[in-house]
């Protein structure tokens, strides 16, 4: 059974930091269950959990508080795992669709969706996933043109500029609808509370292609790694890896942008630290991502819950505040990792 | 390990390269043109000439990596651009010019990537994969360090490591583009002795180089380029002479054979008095 798993010495390391991350994300998940604005207190969780809770008490551990752990689960997937995709195809620690305009073009979409007429519940999964496909074109389309496409700080410039554009644009459609701007205001700073499970199924489909999509281009990816002309050495299709990695994070930062708004800075930090964990290869990186991007994502929200009672603080200004800094802590390193 | 210990590995076919009136451009700068070359099987092939002259282009013509704007590039007789990229994978590798390997990559790992032209999303890995790496570490010699990050050997035992790579792939073809130019004399050595022993086992092998001496002893075949044209080839002894030195380089120069080796060395080399 281990065998079939590690192969070489260097998957050892990756199994046990693997099955260690589960169990963390197992506890996280409990915690998320127990922890809480309201009256409930964590026993009285604990109790209801065991099933001695009162209805009121059932509601909101089994139906509030777990719809808003799988939805925290399911954005950590996603975005953890993008993340990872997209510094793969550009090279570039600091590729994340948060910073590089991916999220952005997604609410974009999103708001003009709204301003013609669509509501926040009739919303399509596809509207999203459709702007986010743009908003990478468009920024590594940007960062290519100059010829010199493996400077990671030219990238996450294009990225900055495209984002301010972009949320600038979104701002600006808002101001002339007063109606889409309601339904917009609380999405746009990135949430898992208050989603419910319907958009978490209607998502489901696509993300089955963008499973798909990684389980075809993961090896050729991770060939990419050795530079362009020893993958073409190696019978792979640089271009087209390229490509159909990039639909790929498109469906998944466009389904979680769909759910939970933009959540900045997740895809930065969990493939960092998966790459400290287990090294550079990109498939030991995916594999490390999907415990580690929903342990940040579910901590976080925890967190948010708890800081600012009875009040709560959105995610997305939580994962920017741990975020930013391990941006900082990237760029100001002597010399950028190259991947 | 001596040179003499490896134990041959047969390759499954030979294979045999050739161009045809290829014509590479850099967008609209023709850089070869209309140029006709075969690789001789079984032989080292020296690619030699001054700066720029497309030795480079040639050998990224020759291994598909550039596609070229007119003429062939004839695998085995068929055009390399009409067969599947795996399969061409399979008769030819590549090591091309200022590789990088991204930070924390052992050795062991950087040669696996050397087996995905045998591989595919049903066949992952099989015991064929593991006897061609361990074949790869003891042909170059890197047994002892195949867990080492490549990031902490030296430059000759980085560059044989790559090599070892493109051994894992098992080609009866293998291109390299200036293989030992960032390398010290020492390491040029390792380097240019594991390609001789590569040829001794059948394989049929290309490189660039830029020093003569080296390129003559290390190959039976040379091919001296200028301005995307070829100006001559044929074994060392033969072209070697004053004259294409000069031709080649701008360089006046003496000749004369390594009283060892025999093979042509280079003295007395000065600039050209007009």
């Amino acid at each position: 059974m281990l065998s079939w798993f590690i192969k070489t010495p260097a998957q050892r390391p990756l199994f046990y930091v693997l099955v260690s991350a589960l169990l963390v994300l197992a506890l996280c998940c409990l915690l998320s269950l127990l922890f809480g604005a309201g009256g409930l207190t964590p026993q009285a969780s604990l109790q209801t959990l065991l099933g001695n809770g009162t209805a009121d008490d059932e509601f909101t551990v089994f139906h509030l508080r777990s719809t808003r752990t799988l939805i925290g689960l399911f954005v950590g997937l996603t975005l953890g795992i993008a993340g990872a995709l997209m510094q793969a195809v550009a090279r570039n620690p600091l590729a994340e669709p948060g910073l590089l305009g991916v999220s952005a073009g997604s609410s974009f979409a999103v708001a003009m969706a709204l301003v013609m007429g669509a509501s926040t519940a009739t919303l399509t999964v596809g509207i999203a996933q459709l702007g986010a496909l743009i908003g990478c074109i468009c920024v590594l389309g940007a960062a290519r043109m100059q010829g010199q496409h493996n400077d990671p700080i030219r990238l996450v410039l294009a990225g900055a500029a495209l984002s301010s554009l972009l949320l600038a644009m979104t701002s600006l459609i808002l101001l002339f609808d007063q109606r889409a701007a309601d339904e917009i205001r609380f999405w746009v700073t990135g949430s898992v509370a208050g989603r419910d499970t319907n958009t978490l199924m209607s998502v489901l489909p696509s993300m089955l292609v963008a499973v798909a999509c990684i389980l075809y281009s993961a090896k050729p990816l991770a060939s990419l790694a050795l530079g362009e002309r020893v993958a073409i050495g190696l019978g792979h299709k640089p271009r087209r890896i390229r490509g159909v990695i990039i639909v790929a994070v498109a469906l998944l930062v466009g389904g979680a942008t769909a759910i939970a708004g933009p959540v900045a800075f997740i895809g930065l930090v969990v493939p960092f630290a998966a790459r400290a964990l287990v090294g550079p290869d990109i498939r030991r990186t995916l594999w490390l991502c999907l415990p580690l991007g929903p342990i940040i994502v579910i901590t976080a929200d925890i967190i948010s819950r708890l800081v600012a009672q009875p009040a709560e603080m959105p995610l997305g200004v939580l994962t920017a505040i741990v975020g930013a800094p391990v941006l900082l802590l990237i760029v100001r390193s002597r010399r950028l990792p190259t991947l | 390990m001596t040179p003499t210990a490896l134990k041959q590995k047969p390759n499954t076919f030979c294979a045999s390269l050739s161009a045809d009136k290829l014509t590479l451009k850099h967008g609209k700068v023709s850089i070869i043109d209309q140029l006709d070359v075969t690789l001789p099987e079984g032989q080292v092939t020296a690619i030699v000439g001054p700066n720029g002259c497309g030795k480079s282009t040639l050998l990224n013509g020759l291994s598909r990596v550039h596609t070229p704007s007119s003429g062939v590039v004839l695998l085995d007789g068929k055009d390399i651009h009409s067969l599947p990229s795996k399969e061409v994978a399979r008769r030819l590798a590549l090591l091309p010019q200022d590789t990088l390997a991204p930070d924390g990559i052992t050795i062991e790992e950087l040669i696996r990537f050397g087996r995905h032209p045998h591989q595919s999303l049903l066949k992952q890995w099989a015991m064929d994969d593991q006897e061609a790496i361990k074949y790869a570490l003891h042909a170059a010699d890197l047994e002892g360090l195949k867990d080492r990050l490549l990031d902490t050997l030296s430059g000759g035992q980085r560059q044989r490591a790559w090599i070892a790579m493109s051994i894992a792939q098992e080609t009866p073809l293998l291109l390299l583009d200036e293989p030992t130019s960032a390398l010290d004399l020492g390491h040029q050595i390792e380097v240019f002795e594991l390609i001789r022993n590569l040829s001794r086992q059948g394989k049929t092998l290309a490189m660039v180089v830029h020093d003569l001496p080296s390129a003559c002893r290390y190959s039976d075949h040379i091919i001296a380029m200028k301005e995307g044209k070829i100006l001559t080839q044929g074994s060392p002894k033969d072209i070697m002479t004053k004259e294409l030195v000069r031709e080649l380089y701008g360089v006046d120069c003496d000749l004369m054979p390594d009283p060892m080796t025999g093979s042509p060395i280079l003295i007395n080399i000065r600039r050209l008095r007009s």
